[in-house]
């Protein structure tokens, strides 16, 4: 056997940390498209898979245009798109970024603006493209830079069978007091059915989605208007108070670690009563192989201050300022955001997989209504509903509801989330958490006041 | 770490070059030529393997020298050390180091105990022991996030997981194990999945044993205890040894037990985390690579003592041979 000195050996070792540090520092450059073909860079949900699919036959058919697709989870996504638009590299096209995005992502000149294109397309139809959607999408220039793919809301689902069993009712639209007596009376309703569910799970995506839109229903905000943190404010304190203690007292067992899909296996294992969450979970709720098809009920989000309260979240198509083929971009994107395709969909793949939530004529198709019939009234009234630029009871200085519209956030966001948590998990009481949290949002807020 | 074989002269073929370049001998020309032969196939390889491997980590250290906010991208500035010295200085960096030496001493002890008490059991002859060895390493062959993914939800889960399950069915309380016990929960799990892989090696240093010896021992009236803390144990001091060190550059970087289990909530947030949060949610490029390459350099520390005991294996190998 002979003698190893096996210094090389670190190497690998080495590498092996460094390239998984570097994984996504990858792909740097690359050519773009050129002639009759794009580069389109989307996130891998179902909605987008199924484009994938139905884009050769029918897209590429009618157009000559072929579509290169690069499809990533949400982290990769958003760290690949905004790795090739800060470059201007205008190796993609067109991308799938959020309304959290758009607003920072227009300020820094990464978009290309899509009002005359819109303007000019009579076929499109920007009008049936529902206002708050068009508002979410709209930068502080009052220019639109994306299109919507599909969009959604929040709203409390409940189990219609046990209420009626508990001679419980649920008010068309409930305010949070009313839900919390209903979560004390429904909770053990059933053997191991807890009151509610709620997201107890760090993460700006997941927590804070819901908890901020219950701040600002109960009359707190993150900042004023002149970037001051308001989390230990009475507004932020009372709410965040009250989802802890509903959680703790007749929310799911494991809260902390539960987020939007551990809600839906309690919902769906009738392990929960209620539910406050996206509009889209109704979808896999009434999915034909569901357990409780049919016995959810759907009413408005709950509200205390506010008219309404329903977050606003929308997976949308922009163009990078850079894009070699702006025409043949823009054709896609109103292929993908049209009526149209919606229809194709729904008759390919079912009508509950149309990416629904972006135009009112969705909600007309009386073939979607029928798929959709117990939510799809209450989704649209929800989206309709919600007021990105004023979603509580005092100005804001960033544009969206469930979130502040500023790249910070999602670091801020994860961090309080983590605190507020641990609250849920009885680590510490919800006023140090708040403290804790005041103080990393000062930080942030700091930096915006000195603009 | 004493070597005491590193002394006994070395037979076999001749050592590479590395440790000849410093002989001088009067037919340097010709030795070159023939060393040069020796080593050209392997250039590119080499090559191949500096260019994905090295020029990566070379580019990590450029970035850590930067402030670069991915969503700032015209703020892009060189900072020198600014970012190491944040990384020293915040908080949340600095607990999650303590949290990684935490959980990877406290994996790796518990691995290495109930590894060897399994290679110990696996050693004896008895009916069906291919059967249970092969269920032993099962866990270790599993893919981490889908481990991670199976503790969480259908051992872990209070609502319908097999633990409080069988509580129930023993009328024992429900506790909520992940809130409970954050790092423990972590722990446990990873503990499982480490365990088979500790008694891997153990079991290969067990089986390698000089029995006469242990023959001997029996003759001269050693009782199994002896046997094992004078014969067995300083036998098996390398292995033990070798799967520490292998395993704690391996838990060190473990990721997808936090990622799944806590989410980085609740004080479990390693650094392998913590950089990811870095990264992907404040998307601060410069400070993630800073941390990286502390990470990388400290991994560099752990793994210089693992190479060390791995060739002096080897030698030993070879001046048994």
């Amino acid at each position: 056997m002979p003698v190893l000195t096996l210094r090389a050996a670190r190497i690998p070792l080495v590498a092996l940390t460094a390239g998984a540090l570097l994984a996504g520092c990858a792909g740097m450059g690359g050519g773009g498209s050129g002639g009759k073909t794009i580069n389109v860079l989307m996130v891998n949900n179902p909605q987008m898979m199924d484009l994938q699919k139905l884009t050769a036959k029918h897209f590429t058919k009618e157009t000559g245009i072929r579509v290169n697709f690069t499809v990533l989870p949400e982290n990769d996504v958003r760290d690949k798109i905004s790795q090739d638009f800060a470059n201007q590299a205008g190796q993609y096209d067109v991308a799938t970024i959020s309304n959290f995005e758009v607003p920072f992502y227009a300020r820094n000149d990464w978009l290309l603006p899509l009002d005359d294109r819109v303007a000019k397309d009579r076929a499109f139809d920007q009008k049936d493209i529902l206002p708050p959607m068009r508002q979410s999408l709209t930068a502080d220039d009052g220019r639109l830079y994306a299109q919507p793919f599909y969009g959604e809301s929040s709203f409390l689902m409940y189990r219609k069978d046990v209420f009626a069993e508990k001679h419980l009712t649920m008010p068309e639209r409930p305010t949070w007091q009313q839900v919390a007596d209903l979560a004390a009376k429904a909770d053990g309703a059933r053997n191991g059915m807890k009151g509610i569910c709620l997201r107890g799970l760090p993460g700006w995506g997941e927590l804070m989605a819901p908890l901020t839109t219950v701040a600002n229903t109960f009359g707190g905000t993150w900042f004023s208007k002149d970037w001051k943190a308001q989390l230990t404010s009475p507004g932020f304190a009372k709410a965040t108070k009250f989802y802890v203690d509903l959680v703790r007292k007749h929310g799911e067992a494991g809260a902390a670690q539960s987020g939007f899909a551990e809600c839906l296996n309690n919902l769906t294992q009738g392990k929960s009563a209620m539910w406050y969450d996206a509009t889209s979970a109704a979808g896999s709720l009434e999915a034909a192989d569901s357990p409780v098809k049919g016995k959810i009920g759907y009413v408005q989000a709950p509200v205390v201050k506010t008219k309404s309260s329903g977050w606003l979240y929308t997976w949308a198509w922009g163009i990078q300022k850079a894009t070699r083929t702006p025409d043949n971009a823009w054709k896609f994107v109103r292929w993908a955001s049209s009526k149209k395709y919606e229809t194709l969909v729904g008759k390919t793949f079912g009508w509950a997989n149309v990416p629904a939530g972006k135009r009112a004529s969705t909600y007309a198709d009386p073939d979607y209504r029928k798929a959709a019939g117990t939510f799809s009234e209450v989704t649209r009234k929800a989206i309709t509903s919600a007021r990105p630029r004023d979603p509580g009871v005092q100005q804001r200085p960033t544009i969206g509801i469930q979130f502040v519209d500023i790249p910070e956030f999602s670091d801020l966001g994860t961090k309080v989330a983590q605190e507020i948590s641990a609250a849920i998990a009885g680590k510490q009481s919800v006023d140090e958490a708040l403290k804790k949290s005041q103080k990393l949002a000062e930080r942030v807020g700091e930096e915006y006041r000195d603009e | 770490m004493s070597n005491p074989t590193t002394a006994a002269p070395v037979r076999g073929p001749r050592p590479p070059a590395a440790a000849t370049a410093t002989r001088r001998s009067p037919e340097i020309p010709r030795n070159r030529a023939r060393e040069w032969a020796t080593r050209a196939p392997l250039m590119p390889a080499l090559i191949f393997l500096i260019v994905v491997t090295q020029l990566p980590f070379a580019a990590t250290l450029v970035i850590s020298f930067f402030d670069w906010n991915a969503f700032r991208p015209e703020r892009r500035e060189f900072t020198g050390l600014d970012n190491y010295r944040t990384v020293a200085s915040d908080e949340g960096l600095r607990e999650s180091i303590l949290t990684t030496v935490l959980l990877t001493a406290t994996v790796v002890i518990v691995s290495v105990v109930l590894g060897l008490l399994l290679a110990l059991l696996l050693d004896r002859r008895f009916r069906g022991r291919g059967l249970v060895r092969t269920m032993l390493i099962a866990p270790f062959l599993l893919v981490p996030v889908a481990s991670a993914l199976l503790w969480k939800h259908a051992l872990y889960n209070p609502e319908y997981g097999l633990f409080n399950g069988v509580l129930t069915w023993l009328g024992g309380p429900q506790p909520d194990w992940i809130s409970d016990m954050p790092l423990l929960a972590v722990e446990m799990s990873l503990v499982w999945q480490w365990t088979p892989f500790m008694m891997l090696i153990l079991l290969a240093g067990l089986q390698s044993r000089p029995l006469d010896m242990i023959e001997a021992a029996r003759l001269d009236g050693a009782g199994n205890w002896q046997i094992f803390r004078y014969l067995t144990l300083p036998h098996l001091r390398r292995y033990l040894e070798l799967g520490t060190l292998l395993g704690s550059i391996y838990i060190v970087q473990n990721f997808d037990a936090v990622f799944t289990l806590t989410r980085g909530g609740l004080d479990t947030a390693n650094l392998p985390y913590t950089i990811y949060e870095t990264f992907y949610n404040a998307h601060e490029y410069g400070l993630a690579s800073a941390a990286g390459v502390l990470v990388v350099i400290g991994t560099i520390v752990i793994a210089t003592f693992a190479l060390r005991v791995v060739s002096s294996l080897f030698r030993e190998e070879v001046s048994r041979a």
